[in-house]
C-alpha cells in the first residue's frame, strides 16, 4: 500500500468542544449582562470593559508570545469579568493594573490557564480593593441612569450600605453597584445560556445562591432572603465567577459543599464583618479549598459497595 | 416501557446511515486466506495441518492450546502453501495459515446439523459452541464455551443478548437483527438452556427501531416456554459496554474488578447468537462473520459477510477502494476500534468493521493544560476521575493514577472524546493501567 496510514490509539473522534468555545460561550453568556451595563451606567461602563479587556488580552499576548492576541479566549473573559465588578467608571490606569495583575498574578504565575488556584479575575479585583479602595468601592457607586449617556455621575451609596433598594429594582438592576452585579435579569438570561450549553451545573450556583437566601432569612425574613440574593455580587459571583472551571472542584459532591462554603462566607462578611460585601473573598477562599474538596469527595466508583466502617 | 440507560456516557455523531439500509451481502472469496492462529482473548491456537495439505471448507486448521481458547477453521477449500506469522490486528505478527482457494467451496464432511435444540441437553450446548470455535463477536473475543462454564457455585439466571451496537458507523449487528432475528432468538435460548438461566433480554439502542419490532416479532413468534424480553435502550454511548448494558437492563450493577457472573449475568453479542444458532442447526463452526466497511473514506460502504483470513485489503478493493483523502484505517469502531498502518491485515473473528477516516479527523490537536471542567467526570460511565487519572499519569505518578480509579477504566473513550482541551485521557490512562499491572505483579 503506497499511501501512508495514521496510527494512533482509540477514541479516533472527538467532541468538537474546545477550550475556546467555551470561553466564547461565556462571552456569550455575559452580553445580555454587558447590555444591561451599558444602558445602565452609559458609554463611560462600556469604556471601563473595553480597557480591561484589551489590557487583559494584550497581557497574555506578551506572556506568552504565541502569535495570537484572543488564543484559547480565557483572557478576554477574565478582563469583562473583572469590569463587571467594578464601578462605572474607575481612573482608566486602575483598571489597567486590575487586569495586568487578574492575568499576571492571577493566572500566569501558577503556569497559566490550568494551574491557577484562584479565580483571576477576583484577584484583580481584590488587589484593587486593597490597594486602591477609594476608587472601586466605598463611596463609589453611582446611580444608574438608563439612556443617560451623560459624563457626571449621581452617587448613590450600595444597596447593600443602605438596605432600602425595592426587590424590583433590584431584579431590574437599577440599583448602584458593580457594572454586571446589579441587574439579576442580565445575569439569570446569561446563566441560563450556560446551563443549556452545558459548561456550568446546578450545584455551585445551587448551593451558593440557596445558603445566601436561608442565611438571608435569619437576616429579615423572606423578603431579606431574596434581597440578599438580589443585591450585590451574589448572582455575578455565583454564575460567573465560582463556577470558574479551573478553581472549581470537579466532584458532584465537591461542587455543591464549594457552592455552600462560597454563601456562608459571603453572608459571614455581609452580616458581621468590616465590608459591605464578601462575594470576592468567599469565593477565593474556597477557591483556596478547591484541592482538599476534591480529594475529600471522590466519587463512588460504579458498581462500589461503601464499606462499612 | 421507559427507557433504559446508565449514568454518564457521551452522544458522538452515530453516522450509521451510510449502511444501516444495506442489507449484508457475501463478499468475494479471496484468492488466498491468510488464517491467523490467536483469534480469541486467551490461548492461541496450533496447526493441525501441514504445508501442503488440502483443506476443505469448515475444516479445523487450529487445535486450541488452553481451556480459554477456541480452534480455527479453515474459510475456504484449497492448498495450505505456507505457516508463518504474518500482521495481526492487534499488532504482533503471529503465526497464520495460508491458503490457496481453489474456487470449489467444498465443505468439510465432519459439518452436520446437531440434534434440535430441545434435544440437546446443556453440556452438548456448550460443547457444540467449543467445537465451532465460538468467541464473543462483539470484538473482545472472549471464547463463549468459557462463558459458559461458570464456576459451580454461581447460578446465572439472566441472559443479555447486546443489540445496542453503541459503536458509531457500525451497523453490522443492526443488520442481523433485521435479517436473522429468528436465529438470534434461537441463539438465546441455547444460551439460557446451557446456563439454566430463567430470564432472556434483547437489550437494542432506540436509534435502531426497526430492529426492535423485528426483534419483538421474532420473540413473540419463538420464545415458546423461554422468557424472553426485547429491552428499548437510551441511545448513548457506551450502551453496548457489558457492565452498562446489565444496569440498564436488570438494574443490577457489576462490581469493581468482578466478571458479570458475580451478578448472576452473562452477556453475548448478536452475531455470537446467530453464529451458536447456525452450529447448532448446521454444525456450521465460525470461519465467517458480517463486517461493516463503513466511513467517510471508502468509496462504497456495505455490510459484508467477511471469510476469516481476507485481507482488509481486498475487502476495501470491492468496496470501489478508498477515496483520495484517506487517511486512517479502523478495525473495530471509533471508538475503541485499533487504527492499523497497513490494509494487509487479515479480517478474523473479532473484526466488527472496517472503518476508513478521512485528513480531517487526523488533524493534529496541540494538547493543553486540563481546565478542571470536570466534563470527563461526567461522562465517565464508570464514575471515575479521568482527569486526574490522566493528570497522575501523564507524570508517571502511578500509585496517585490507581487512587483515582486507573484499573477500573474499560478504556471506552468517553473523557478522551469529550475533552475541550484535547488531552488524551483514556491513552495515558492505559499507559497507566499497563505499569499498575506490573508492578503488581513483581
Amino acid at each position: 500500500m503506497e499511501r501512508k496510514l495514521v496510527v494512533s490509539s482509540s477514541p479516533h473522534i472527538k467532541s468538537p468542544e474546545t477550550i475556546q468555545s467555551i470561553m466564547v460561550d461565556v462571552l456569550v453568556a455575559l452580553f445580555p449582562v454587558a447590555l444591561m451595563a451599558v444602558f445602565l451606567f452609559g458609554f463611560r461602563a462600556l469604556a471601563t470593559m473595553v480597557i480591561a479587556v484589551i489590557v487583559a488580552m494584550a497581557t497574555e499576548a506578551i506572556i506568552l508570545r504565541n502569535g495570537s492576541f484572543f488564543g484559547d479566549g480565557s483572557a478576554a473573559v477574565t478582563g469583562l469579568l473583572l469590569a463587571m465588578t467594578l464601578p462605572p467608571s474607575p481612573p482608566w490606569w486602575v483598571v489597567a493594573i486590575g487586569s495586568i495583575v487578574a492575568i499576571g498574578i492571577g493566572k500566569h504565575i501558577y503556569g497559566g490557564l490550568g494551574n491557577n488556584i484562584f479565580n483571576p479575575a477576583l484577584v484583580g479585583r481584590a488587589v484593587l480593593f486593597v490597594s486602591w479602595g477609594t476608587h472601586v468601592a466605598g463611596s463609589v457607586w453611582t446611580r444608574p441612569v438608563p439612556f443617560g449617556f451623560t459624563a457626571d455621575a449621581i452617587t448613590q451609596a450600595s444597596p447593600l450600605v443602605t438596605y432600602n433598594a425595592s426587590l424590583g429594582d433590584l431584579f431590574m438592576g437599577t440599583v448602584s453597584g458593580a457594572l454586571g452585579e446589579t441587574s439579576a435579569l442580565a445575569l439569570i438570561i446569561g446563566a441560563i445560556w450556560l446551563f443549556y450549553r452545558g459548561h456550568i451545573d446546578w450545584r455551585i450556583p445551587g448551593g451558593f445562591i440557596g445558603i445566601v437566601f436561608i442565611l438571608g432569612l435569619f437576616d429579615g425574613g423572606f423578603s431579606m432572603g431574596l434581597y440578599h440574593v438580589l443585591a450585590g455580587g451574589v448572582l455575578l459571583g455565583a454564575f460567573f465567577m465560582a463556577t470558574d472551571m479551573v478553581t472549581s472542584p470537579v466532584t458532584p459532591a465537591g461542587k455543591l459543599i464549594f457552592g455552600l462554603g462560597c454563601g456562608i462566607v459571603t453572608m459571614a462578611i455581609r452580616l458581621f464583618g468590616g465590608m459591605p460585601e464578601g462575594v470576592t473573598f468567599g469565593i477565593l477562599l474556597m477557591n483556596g479549598l478547591t484541592p482538599l474538596i476534591d480529594n475529600m469527595t471522590l466519587p463512588k466508583k460504579f458498581g462500589e459497595v461503601k464499606k462499612s466502617a | 416501557m421507559s427507557e433504559r440507560t446508565f449514568v454518564g456516557g457521551i452522544h458522538p455523531g452515530y453516522a450509521k446511515e451510510n449502511t444501516a439500509g444495506m442489507p449484508i451481502v457475501p463478499a468475494e472469496a479471496p484468492s488466498q486466506v491468510i488464517i491467523p492462529l490467536h483469534q480469541n482473548i486467551g490461548a492461541p491456537c496450533e496447526a493441525v495441518v501441514e504445508v501442503g495439505d488440502e483443506v476443505k471448507m469448515g475444516q479445523k486448521i487450529g487445535e486450541p492450546l488452553g481451556f480459554v481458547s477456541a480452534p480455527i477453521f479453515a474459510s475456504v477449500s484449497g492448498k495450505v502453501s505456507k505457516i508463518e506469522p504474518f500482521n495481526h490486528a492487534l499488532g504482533t505478527p503471529v503465526p497464520a495459515v495460508f491458503i490457496e482457494n481453489d474456487g470449489q467451496d467444498t465443505p468439510f464432511e465432519g459439518i452436520k446439523p446437531n440434534k434440535s435444540l430441545e434435544e440437546l441437553t446443556p453440556e452438548e450446548i456448550i460443547a457444540i459452541s467449543k467445537e465451532a470455535g465460538l468467541v464473543g463477536l462483539g470484538g473482545a473475543t472472549f471464547p463463549t464455551h468459557v462463558k459458559l462454564s461458570p464456576p459451580p457455585d454461581i447460578q446465572i439466571d439472566t441472559v443479555i443478548i447486546n443489540g445496542a451496537e453503541c459503536e458509531p458507523f457500525l451497523t453490522a449487528d443492526h443488520r442481523l437483527m433485521l435479517e436473522r432475528a429468528d436465529d438470534v432468538v434461537l441463539g438465546l435460548k441455547a444460551f439460557m438452556k446451557a446456563l439454566g438461566a430463567t430470564r432472556g433480554i434483547i437489550g437494542v439502542e432506540d436509534n435502531k427501531p426497526d430492529a426492535i419490532s423485528s426483534m419483538n416479532k421474532a420473540v413473540a413468534e419463538n420464545s415458546g416456554d423461554y422468557n424472553i424480553e426485547v429491552h428499548t435502550l437510551h441511545t448513548k454511548y457506551p450502551q453496548g459496554a457489558e457492565k452498562m448494558l446489565i444496569k440498564a437492563t436488570t438494574g443490577r450493577e457489576v462490581p469493581p474488578g468482578a466478571l458479570p457472573m458475580a451478578v448472576n449475568v452473562v452477556n453475548q453479542n448478536t452475531g455470537t447468537a446467530i453464529a451458536l444458532a447456525e452450529a447448532i442447526k448446521l454444525g456450521k463452526p465460525l470461519y465467517e462473520r458480517v463486517v461493516t466497511v463503513t466511513g467517510p473514506g471508502i468509496n462504497k460502504p456495505g455490510n459484508f459477510l467477511v471469510r476469516n483470513g481476507t485481507l482488509i485489503r481486498d475487502i476495501i478493493e470491492q468496496c470501489g477502494g478508498l477515496t483520495p483523502d484517506a487517511r486512517k484505517l479502523i478495525l473495530g469502531g471509533p471508538m475503541m476500534g485499533v487504527a492499523q498502518p497497513t490494509d494487509e491485515i487479515p479480517a478474523i473473528k473479532g473484526t466488527s468493521g472496517v472503518l476508513i477516516l478521512t485528513e480531517e479527523f487526523v488533524r493534529d490537536q496541540p494538547i493543553a493544560a486540563c481546565i478542571k471542567c470536570g466534563k470527563c467526570v461526567e461522562v465517565c460511565p464508570m464514575n471515575l476521575l479521568p482527569s486526574f487519572i490522566g493528570s497522575a499519569a501523564e507524570k508517571k505518578e502511578y500509585v496517585l493514577a490507581e487512587k483515582y480509579g486507573a484499573m477500573d477504566c474499560f478504556e471506552c473513550g468517553c473523557c478522551t472524546y469529550t475533552c475541550p482541551a484535547k488531552r488524551p485521557l483514556v491513552q495515558w490512562i492505559r499507559i497507566a493501567k499497563g505499569a499498575i499491572a506490573a508492578s503488581r505483579k513483581k
